[in-house]
């Protein structure tokens, strides 16, 4: 597989509401929209000479489904315009299952769109109440069945486990529902809350408990256990693959550090060697772009202790872990401690070496964080 | 030198010394207003922070006097905590008086006897001064009353101040010139100077502070350092403002410093007599007494390449804390570190902080101990301050402990719950007396090992600060002791064993595998926690194991935000130390003492 072109990452920082745990930056006005389609292009244009071409085009958000379609092709045409898109690239969108109306999928799937992402959570009702979620579990179930119907052949589905007493039964409940679809992918995240969400601050104010450790791991092993059973590949933490060529191919590359361009406020992009990132704000994004300017807010120069730090836990996320040969050349003077913690692992059965590569075995995918540190 | 004026602010901790300090140099001036600041002359950041005086500090004022004429006085503000007692004592060799201050609401503390008695050694000129006299619990009748009775002093000699408030204190700067004794010593005999302190600058090498007895001294002359026969050439000499100040020469009676390009910072003993290389002096000055240093821990470096830059810190601190002693060690567990003596628990918890601050060293300190004694039965007297030479028990035929007395003055309403404390940590053969309306002395005695570590702070809290607390090694008593052993997932860690009173050994062996518990981070594996005795496991915990540890989400390619945060957690792993496959933080080691009481 050739993985070494760049991905394209365009963020829609729209939402009709708030889901209360969310940390992604959007905002509930919708009425900046059509000058955000201007901003957009303009920030395409911006970048024609720093980035040639792309093999995958990610459109996320907020939610990209608030778009009409006509406004989602002018994206995609404005890029591939600008840049060389493969002729296979793959091509994703995020689409809320509230947004899920047959005629908007056939019509994005004209546009080129191959692959769908869709927000599901979660099939149990009150959980999505939790959750404040826009959408209801029959427009969950729906919502695959029409991505189906307009002819989405490469689907994937976001669902979230860990909330507080949620029981093991009724995730498997939700992990089974989504199983009979027979999805490409699944994203099965724990719900983590940051301070300055709603749900984080009540879970602050000590209103409800999450998830003690011991509990946690039996979501993340039960999770495994069964996407495994049924012949999915775990190939990141949170995500599963029902075959090899159903992986996310534009995730990866998030994880194998390969570059990166990201658009829209708050976007993070990577070079290879630099990281930066636009401002968290819209309206400052728009200031920018009406007066054609990049709207970055910062950036870093990677020292190479930063890259090696980031391609061990970023490659310790994935199934495929990072190369023997790269660990050895971080400690080429030699590093009695970290060989001793490797050793250590391994005879602990976090982590596995095979074809030279150092793979985390399931208990370490499950602290994969922690395995970064030590080694 | 008839305008010289030598000498040191002596106190009990917190009576005001450095306050006093700011005024006298405000009221001659030497420092700008916009450039003062409180106690001046803790310029050391720990000092700043803690809000004490670790080091002494001289500085040379000059000051006209009522009687017109413009004298030399070189103040020397000393601590008054008793764990830096020896810098005390080195002050005063300088010095032909003191001002003894006395805070008016506490009266006469522990070390205000204990301070005075080193002034008296010394023959100097004491005035007694009574500071803080603008508080309103002041008591200045009964301070009166105590610097009569309890200090032996002519009540009628003493000045009254409030440092803080700026009263009193032309009066007490008149009294220094009228009643301080100016230096004697021979302007022309050879050079004889002490060796009181000294500092390691990078750029210029040793400095070395000195008060000069007999001749002088310039830029150009080689000297002698007598104690290790090393010569020197003088590069430079001056006093001390607030800086470094460059003079021509010092001469008999003076503080001031030398710097002689001296390479070899081992070449430097506190206490030694600097001499002319080519007219030295008959015989020596005489130095200071030995430091006894009380508690004993080993150092190591926390990566075990940082050993040689160890060394080599540990000798350029020593220059400036003459109270510290070191000598090599090993440890199986943490490999090759020191065996450091220290004054007292404060006293190793400085050394510590500014080795790590000014030396940027990381390092880990084990288990404080005191030294106890053991007759074996071949007749051998082993003196063991350091667990892992513990003798095999069945060759002792005799073990003993040091002692102290404990002298604690407080108001008689916390009589109660000190003397319960006391009672627990093995004290016996109390005296109380009245020291006061509503004031008690209590004396007990005690081991010394029972009070190193927690005492203190238990002590000071009990009382909410009203208490004061100074104590004496007196003698070695018999005592019952046993080795107790930690092992961490099967292995013993030497620097976490402990020698302990062996009706207390089973306590102590829970109290440091609840303690390790607290501090031992969860790490990749569970981590089985034993103290043993003999053989016998006396107590077990576990710590478990982290088993998720991972963000759910790494998206949108922000990739930036985590990296930090393992940054930072890394930043945190470096300031532990692997034993075996374990990381134990630097704060275990001495945690292992603490009661659970706080
Ligand atoms: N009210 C009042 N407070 C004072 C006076 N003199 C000093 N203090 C306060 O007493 C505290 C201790 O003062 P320091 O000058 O640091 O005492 P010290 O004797 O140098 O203390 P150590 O060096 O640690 O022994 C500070 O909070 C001062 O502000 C005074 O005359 N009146
Ligand atoms: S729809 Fe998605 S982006 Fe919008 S608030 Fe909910 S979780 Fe966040
Ligand atoms: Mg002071």
């Amino acid at each position: 597989m050739q993985m070494a072109q760049p991905g394209l990452y365009i963020h829609i920082p729209f939402c009709k509401t708030k889901c209360g745990y969310c940390d992604f930056y959007s905002v509930t006005s919708l009425s900046s929209i059509p000058e955000y389609i201007k901003a957009i292009l303009e920030e395409i244009s911006l970048y024609r000479y720093d980035f040639k071409c792309f093999d995958t085009i990610y459109i996320g958000g907020g939610t990209p489904s608030l778009l009409s379609c006509a406004d989602l092709w002018e994206i995609l045409i404005h890029a591939r315009n600008t840049f060389t898109v493969a002729a296979d690239a793959e091509i994703t969108v995020e689409v809320n299952p509230a947004d899920a109306h047959p005629h908007f999928l056939t019509s994005l799937r004209r546009t080129g769109v191959n692959r769908l992402n869709l927000g599901i959570q979660s099939f149990d009702e009150n959980i999505l109440r939790f959750l404040d979620r826009r959408h209801t579990c029959k427009q969950a179930l729906e919502s695959i069945e029409q991505a189906r119907a307009a002819g989405f052949d490469n689907i994937g589905l976001d669902l979230i486990y860990g909330i507080p007493d949620q029981s093991l039964l009724s995730w498997k409940d939700t992990l089974s529902r989504a199983l009979s679809f027979e999805p490409e992918h699944l994203s099965c995240y724990q719900l983590s809350l940051e301070d300055d969400t709603p749900l984080g601050r009540r879970h602050q104010k000590g209103e409800f408990a999450l998830p003690d450790e011991d509990r946690q791991i039996d979501f993340f092993m039960t999770t495994a256990d069964i996407l495994e059973d049924a012949g999915y590949l775990h190939y990141e933490v949170s995500s599963f693959a029902r075959d090899e060529s159903c992986k996310s191919r534009h995730n990866q590359k998030y994880w194998r550090h390969i570059p990166y361009l990201g658009l829209g406020p708050a976007a993070h992009s990577f070079s290879g060697q630099r990281r930066w990132w636009n401002h968290r704000s819209l309206k400052q994004y728009l200031i920018d772009l009406r007066e054609v300017r990049r709207p970055v807010e910062g950036s870093e120069q990677l020292t190479p202790s930063q890259k090696r730090l980031e391609n061990c836990f970023l490659g310790l996320r994935t199934g495929e872990g990072i190369p023997m040969q790269h660990f050895s050349e971080q400690h080429n003077t030699p590093h009695p401690e970290k060989r001793k913690n490797l050793d250590e692992l391994v005879r602990q059965g976090f982590i596995v070496i095979q074809d030279g590569f150092l793979k985390p075995t399931r208990r370490g995918l499950a602290v994969a964080d922690r395995l970064a540190l030590m080694l | 030198m008839e305008n010289i004026r030598n000498f040191s602010i002596i106190a009990h901790i917190d009576h005001g010394k450095s306050t006093l300090a700011d005024r006298l140099i405000q009221h001659t001036g030497v420092v700008s207003e916009r450039n003062f600041k409180d106690q001046i002359l803790d310029n050391m950041d720990i000092e700043r922070e803690r809000g004490i005086t670790i080091k002494s500090q001289a500085i040379c004022l000059p000051y006209k006097a009522r009687d017109g004429i413009t004298y030399t006085l070189n103040l020397i503000d000393t601590p008054g905590h008793v764990d830096f007692s020896y810098e005390v004592s080195r002050s005063l060799a300088s010095c032909e008086g003191v001002l003894l201050l006395i805070d008016a609401a506490q009266g006469v503390q522990a070390q205000t006897l204990a301070n005075l008695y080193l002034a008296m050694e010394h023959d100097l000129e004491i005035i007694p001064v009574i500071n803080k006299i603008d508080l309103p619990s002041a008591d200045v009748e009964r301070v009166i009353g105590q610097i009569d009775t309890e200090l032996g002093l002519d009540a009628d000699s003493h000045l009254q101040c409030s440092a803080k408030e700026g009263i009193g204190i032309e009066e007490i700067l008149e009294a220094i010139v009228e009643r301080i004794p100016p230096p004697a010593g021979d302007f022309e005999a050879p050079l004889a100077a002490l060796i009181f302190d000294a500092n390691y600058d990078p750029f210029r090498g040793t400095v070395i502070h000195c008060r000069i007895f007999a001749g002088q001294v310039k830029p150009g002359d080689v000297i002698r350092l007598m104690f290790t026969h090393a010569s020197y050439r003088v590069e430079e000499v001056g006093h001390f403002l607030l800086t470094r100040e460059k003079r021509n020469r010092i001469a008999a009676g003076e503080v001031g410093y030398i710097i002689a390009g001296v390479k070899t910072v081992s070449d430097v003993h506190t206490g030694d007599t600097i001499t002319l290389d080519n007219r030295p002096c008959e015989k020596p000055l005489p130095g200071f007494k030995e430091v006894k240093p009380v508690v004993f821990a080993s150092i190591y470096p926390i990566a075990s390449d940082d050993y040689e830059n160890l060394a080599d810190s540990l000798e350029k601190f020593k220059l400036n804390d003459a109270s510290f002693i070191y000598q090599k060690d090993s440890s199986v567990a943490l490999g090759q570190g020191f065996r450091c003596g220290f004054l007292g628990l404060l006293h190793l918890d400085i050394v510590q902080e500014r080795l790590e601050r000014e030396y940027d060293l990381s390092i880990i300190l084990s288990v404080p101990s005191v030294r106890y004694r053991f007759t074996l039965k071949n007749g051998a007297v082993l003196d063991v301050d350091n667990p892992s030479h513990h003798p095999d028990p069945a060759s002792i035929a005799k073990s003993e402990e040091p002692y102290i007395r404990a002298t604690m003055m407080m108001p008689e309403r916390y009589l109660g719950s000190v003397m319960k404390l006391c009672m627990d940590k093995r004290g016996a053969n109390s005296t109380l007396s009245y020291t006061g309306p509503g004031r008690v002395e209590l004396i007990y005695e005690m081991p010394l090992a029972e009070v190193i570590y927690d005492f203190y702070d238990r002590f000071k809290s009990l009382t909410q600060g009203y208490g004061s607390f100074d104590y004496d090694i007196i003698d070695y008593r018999e005592s019952t002791l046993a080795l107790l052993d930690i092992l961490v997932n099967g292995e013993k860690v030497d620097a976490l064993s402990q020698i302990v009173h062996r009706e207390r050994a089973r306590a102590r062996g829970l109290q440091a595998c609840e303690r390790l518990k607290e501090e031992i981070p969860k790490q990749m594996f569970k981590i089985a926690i034993q103290g043993v005795i003999g053989g016998e496991i006396v107590s077990r915990t576990t710590i478990s194991a982290f088993r998720k540890d991972v963000t759910a989400k790494c998206y949108g390619g922000d990739i930036t935000r985590k990296r930090k945060l393992l940054e930072k957690q890394k930043k945190g792993k470096k300031r532990m130390k692997m034993i075996g496959s374990v990381s134990i933080p630097q704060s275990a080691f001495l945690s292992v003492l603490r009661s659970d009481t706080d």
